[in-house]
């Protein structure tokens, strides 16, 4: 692998700019591997890369059906942030968190992680109440949390609308300084260069459609390059979790659903914090392209097909023009959809499957792009030991039939619900 | 836009509805074993393909339905009220 530095750039630039290799090898798939990772998005990629280089099993595969990062690590918001309340939640996305902090070091590739804070808007007392006790929670568990107060909001944030006349009024919020956005696509290509230098193999445009069982153990999966051997496998595909675990016949607490995002056309700056508001459901950014890229809440009904429909959109732009009324000056350039895995407590999964040898990470509900490394990290540590690490041992499949959901919101077994 | 088509008040704009999830679980008996609870409160086929599930017309005639809908494309491929099988 080529480092980025200063001096590769400057060199590169005096020489014409024709010395840069490839960022990987688009290698044929050998016969067999010790680990065969089954999706090549951020979480994939991420499991692949600690696998190698935590672990030293080296000998993995990624299979991506389309193209690196083509899934949800390229269609969220680019929001991380570890503001959890239950401790299971706030050690793992701490954790997660602490990766993002010195990820492009780690990579030697920029990811361009920007601690811009998150901001959480309090609107009534009920909020007021929920936002004091999660802050507590968070700094009881050494995350960092701010409460702002509506006049520190209002000098900070000029165009959000603070007046007591506003449609949701603003009555304070629950600020993580460290949260930020990180740049999506980034991650992925920043994993896949890591991870590939370090000798996985990444196939693109390779579709696992049939996993080999025999005697109640993996043996390798079938995919559209023909059959592969491995003896451990991980699950690390988003929105398809319910359609692999099928191909071993297992059935898993979720439900896929579509989650629409969009941005505007792009301006100078105008917003250099993430706002975030639970009473209408929406969350939004400022890119470094300029667009605000902003999201809301889930279509409400299962979907696979990676688009959803107006009525959604009119709500996230009706939530934004509520408390940033001068945005309505804007048009809107992009709408998207990802399908979420929404787990049954809101939860994710990450751990052994009922299969031996087989494991996943997946069921990420809205939250999956911040957890990406400590999601790879943690599947990477379950597949080396064949046993969960701490962070992500109360992340199990069996947590629902043992009664031991980890139900963030307090919603119940409702998946479009949290 | 999904176009619902309830049976009771012809084609309907998805505002109009909310979304009752998969019909095709069945409510265990009360004495019914624990794996049987678990598999209807937790456990979904959640299929990529057609999806047999629960509408409730709220702003309409405030009635049940059931919509036969794929889930990769969102075509709506039959409705029915509870209880009647689904006609295409």
């Amino acid at each position: 692998m080529k480092r980025y530095s200063i001096f590769s750039l400057l060199g590169n630039a005096l020489a014409g700019r024709d010395d840069w290799p490839l960022a990987w090898r688009n290698p044929t798939p050998k016969k067999n591997y010790d680990v065969v990772i089954i999706g090549g998005g951020g979480h994939g990629l991420a499991t692949a890369y600690y696998l190698a280089k935590e672990h030293g099993i080296r000998n993995v595969a990624v299979l991506e059906k389309g193209w690196l990062g083509g899934g949800n690590t390229g269609r969220n918001t680019t929001i991380v942030r570890s503001n959890y309340h239950l401790d299971a939640n706030a050690h793992f996305y701490e954790y997660s968190l602490k990766l993002w902090e010195r990820l492009s070091q780690t990579l030697n590739f920029n990811v361009m992680y920007s601690a811009r804070g998150v901001l959480n808007l309090v609107h009534t007392p009920a909020d007021m109440d929920a936002a004091m006790r999660r802050g507590n929670a968070m700094r009881l568990n050494g995350i960092d949390a701010t409460f702002l107060t509506r006049d520190e909001i209002a000098r900070r944030i000029p165009n959000l609308d603070c007046s007591p006349t506003a449609r949701f009024p603003i009555l304070g919020g629950l600020l993580q300084p460290r949260g930020g956005t990180v740049r999506h696509d980034a991650v992925a290509w920043g994993y896949a260069r890591a991870a590939d230098a370090l000798g996985v193999d990444i196939m693109q445009k390779c579709e696992v459609t049939g996993l080999r069982i025999e005697g109640g153990a993996v043996t390798g999966v079938r995919t559209t390059l023909g059959d592969i051997g491995a003896a451990k496998i991980g699950i690390a595909v988003a929105g398809h979790s319910s359609v692999v675990a099928a191909m071993a016949g297992i059935k898993l607490p979720i439900e896929s659903h579509v989650l629409q995002a969009m941005v505007s056309e792009p301006i100078k700056p105008v917003l250099d914090t993430v706002v975030t508001s639970g009473a209408v459901h929406f969350y939004i950014s400022q890119s470094d392209k300029g667009e605000l890229v902003m999201g809301g809440d889930l279509d409400f009904y299962n979907s696979y097909a990676q688009r959803g429909n107006l009525p959604q959109i009119e709500e996230v732009v009706a939530a934004c023009t509520a408390l940033f009324p001068s945005f309505g000056r804007l048009r809107l350039m992009r709408t998207w959809g990802g399908i979420m895995d929404m787990t049954m407590d809101g939860s994710p999964i990450i751990g052994k499957l009922p299969v031996k040898g087989l494991y996943m990470t997946g069921g990420w509900c809205y939250g999956g792009f911040k957890a990406t490394p400590a999601s790879g990290w943690t599947h990477a540590w379950t597949i080396a030991n064949d046993a969960p690490h701490p962070l992500n041992a109360a992340f199990t499949l069996e947590r629902f039939a043992e009664g031991r959901v980890i139900d963030e919101k307090g919603a119940g077994p409702y998946p479009w619900a949290h | 836009m999904l176009l619902i088509p309830c049976p009771w008040c012809g084609p309907r704009n998805q505002v109009e509805f909310t979304y009752g999830g998969d019909a095709t679980l069945h409510r265990p008996a009360p004495d019914a074993p624990e794996a049987a609870w678990v598999d209807y409160v937790y456990l979904r086929d959640n299929p990529c393909g057609p999806h047999d599930e629960l509408w409730f017309h709220g702003a309409g005639c405030r009635g049940w339905l059931h919509v036969l809908r794929d889930t990769r494309t969102h075509d709506i491929l039959a409705s029915a009220p509870v209880g009647e099988p689904l006609s295409r």
